[in-house]
């Protein structure tokens, strides 16, 4: 895979100990970057349009779903063309809850992740024997049986999804009817989860995931049990993937079939892909461009995925490593 | 349970199995050769049976629609194979599905630019409109006789052209060894050139016969794209026979099931189960089908790569 960090002609001179295969938070300006987005709300508001704080929220829950498609795909090399039916999954088991009652986030939300992460360990289990574009089907394959069994759960609306009377509740001072407020969590969220992976990918764990990626057989042969390392971090990324899903039950107040969809899963491999396939922040980068470039280019034209195409076509022939590629050119890693 | 449904939908599904080969047959050789994920394979065979309605509404002639539908498709897919897709080949393969994506996207776009949202009607030539009587007591569209016809006669020419001719020969020796292919003298890029020309206009066959049966709409190229995938899959990517048998099992399962099924439930479990549950088990059905053959061959039932 082409996706593999490349040395730059500095190697002679190691600054750190670390491997290639460490991944740095960058905090030169990913610390920075976080400011403005802890800014974000009191900026929207001096301007008098609270609209971006919607809007950035659901970039932030589309930066964590990327994230954690990027994890199997970008570092484990495994192509899922299904993600977004974990994101559902876990949307639908807040919604569930929530119609019987349950609004606590305390409890519905981990049982979303855990459920999300049941249902990557059984496709995981299936999908994880086959190899390439094989592999690539099969998990569409699941996420396509998942997306038609909530269409025919008639008693959660089918087709026409499932509205929510209220946000999950959290108790603790934060009201997360309060769009402010649900920003805050949900920009917490997210860099707790790019901290926990990065630690992740730094470990052991992480070291032997990448060496899979780079070359399966030798992992093999040298006695990994990679398809052990491979469904654990295919569960991992479903949990995260669930936890994205409690975030968008969440933010619109609704859930749908339409979420599940495989365009759905093509739209968050295109956010990685964007931003940079096994790069730490590419998932991030990728919906932040993804979901902006949308909006604007709908502000002028109805036909704005002319437009979009053409983006998406550009970059994939003129930075094959996505748009991150050409920081890390910049960051000389 | 009577004999003459069975039949009748041992029929739709033949002739859905047929119309999914033609479009599985382009995507398997391209997959198998390439080995390139083209999600675009879809809008060629929108933009087959858009030319199709169009041409035919203005000629007022299905036939002149149909020919000269086939040859504008089969114009644009190999325009678009030597502007774009021919870059693509020695990439990865997110990046292609990231590539072919974005002409998916913009092919959708480009349509609704042209032909607008509305769907646009496709009747087929009246004379089929009517019934035909097969035998006593079970008469069957005459139009849908003949997509299977047509859908025979396809088929019968590809084996003909891919298994007796030396050009299939060099195709057939490109999709299990592009390199050895290569050395042995096949000019893979113009022979790649041309099995797109073919694909597509084997996409728009599909359009021009679905088209008066489904609508004409932006998206169409979508969900049977999805469905094409999962033949190509089951019947081993590059191989033409699995193409073919992929299709024909996948057309007869998921049209059964559609019909089957609710009556199973309507059975076991009451109507009321039934219409809620059925048609999504019937949609579900392909998918385990799929799921359960690359458990026991995870290289589909004819592989064709060593």
């Amino acid at each position: 895979m082409s996706s593999s960090p490349t040395m730059s002609h500095s190697t002679s001179t190691p600054k750190t100990a670390t491997s290639i295969l460490d991944h740095s938070l960058q905090l030169r300006w990913s610390l920075p970057a976080l400011a403005v987005l802890l800014a974000l709300p009191a900026l929207a508001a001096w301007a008098g349009d609270t609209f971006y704080v919607g809007l950035a929220t659901r970039v932030l829950i589309f930066a964590l779903a990327a994230t954690s498609l990027n994890l199997i795909l970008g570092f484990g090399g495994m192509v899922s063309f299904g993600h977004a039916a974990f994101v559902g999954v876990g949307a639908y088991c807040v919604a569930v809850l929530m119609q019987s009652g349950v609004v606590s986030a305390w409890v519905a939300w981990p049982l979303a992740v855990g459920l999300s992460a049941l249902i990557a360990l059984l496709v995981g289990f299936v999908s994880l024997r086959t190899q390439g574009v094989y592999f690539i089907m099969i998990t569409l394959a699941f996420a396509q049986m998942l997306y038609y069994l909530v269409i025919s759960l008639k008693a959660y609306g089918g087709d026409d999804g499932l509205s929510l009377a209220s946000r999950s509740t959290v108790g603790m001072g934060l009201d997360l009817g309060d769009d402010t407020h649900f920003y805050y969590l949900t920009l917490g969220i997210l860099v707790l989860a790019l901290v926990g992976v990065t630690r992740l990918l730094n470990a052991r764990f992480g070291h032997a995931l990448q060496a899979i990626r780079e070359n399966e057989v030798r992992m093999t042969a040298i006695g990994f049990p990679v398809f052990r390392y491979k469904l654990v971090a295919f569960t991992i990324a479903g949990a995260l993937a669930g936890l994205a899903g409690a975030l968008f039950a969440n933010v619109g107040s609704f859930v749908s079939p339409a979420m599940m969809q495989w365009s759905q899963s093509g739209m968050l491999m295109i956010m990685v892909i964007l931003g940079g396939v096994g790069h730490l922040y590419g998932g991030v980068m990728g919906a932040i461009v993804f979901l902006l470039l949308e909006e604007l280019l709908s502000h002028y034209t109805i036909h704005w995925q002319l437009g979009l195409g053409a983006v998406l076509l550009g970059v994939v022939l003129l930075a094959p490593n996505g748009i991150s590629s050409f920081l890390r050119r910049k960051e000389g890693v | 349970m009577n004999g003459i449904l069975i039949l009748e939908q041992m029929l739709n599904g033949l002739q859905f199995g047929l119309m999914l080969f033609l479009l599985a047959a382009g995507l398997t050789l391209v997959f198998g050769i390439m080995d390139m994920i083209n999600l675009a394979h879809g809008s060629l065979y929108m933009v087959g049976a858009y030319l199709i309605a169009t041409i035919s509404a203005a000629t007022g002639s299905f036939w002149w629609g149909l020919g000269l539908g086939i040859v504008g498709a089969a114009v644009f897919g190999m325009l678009l194979e030597l502007t774009i897709l021919r870059r693509l080949y020695q990439r990865d393969h997110v990046s292609q599905v990231l590539g072919t994506f974005a002409i998916l996207l913009m092919c959708n776009e480009g349509v609704r630019l042209i032909w607008g949202s509305q769907p646009l009607s496709l009747n087929p030539p009246a004379s089929l409109a009517g019934p035909v009587e097969l035998m006593a007591g079970f008469s069957y569209p005459a139009y849908r006789l003949f997509i299977i016809g047509v859908g025979l006669v396809v088929a019968g020419l590809l084996y003909v052209l891919i298994v007796h001719t030396r050009v299939g020969m060099q195709v057939r020796a490109g999709a299990s060894n592009r390199e050895m292919a290569m050395a042995m003298g096949t000019n893979v890029r113009t022979l790649f050139t041309a099995v797109f020309g073919v694909g597509a206009a084997l996409c728009a066959v599909a359009g021009g016969m679905m088209g008066p049966l489904l609508a004409v709409q932006v998206g169409m190229g979508e969900s049977i794209l999805i469905l094409a995938f999962v033949v190509i899959v089951i019947g081993g990517i590059g191989s033409i026979r699995g193409a073919l048998l992929g299709a024909l099992l996948v057309g007869v399962v998921d049209t059964a099931g559609r019909t089957l099924i609710p009556l199973f439930l309507n059975a076991a479990v009451g109507p009321q189960a039934a219409s809620n549950a059925g048609p999504a088990l019937a949609s579900i059905l392909i998918y385990i089908l799929m799921a359960g053959v690359l458990f026991f061959k995870p290289r589909g039932l004819f592989p064709t790569h060593g």
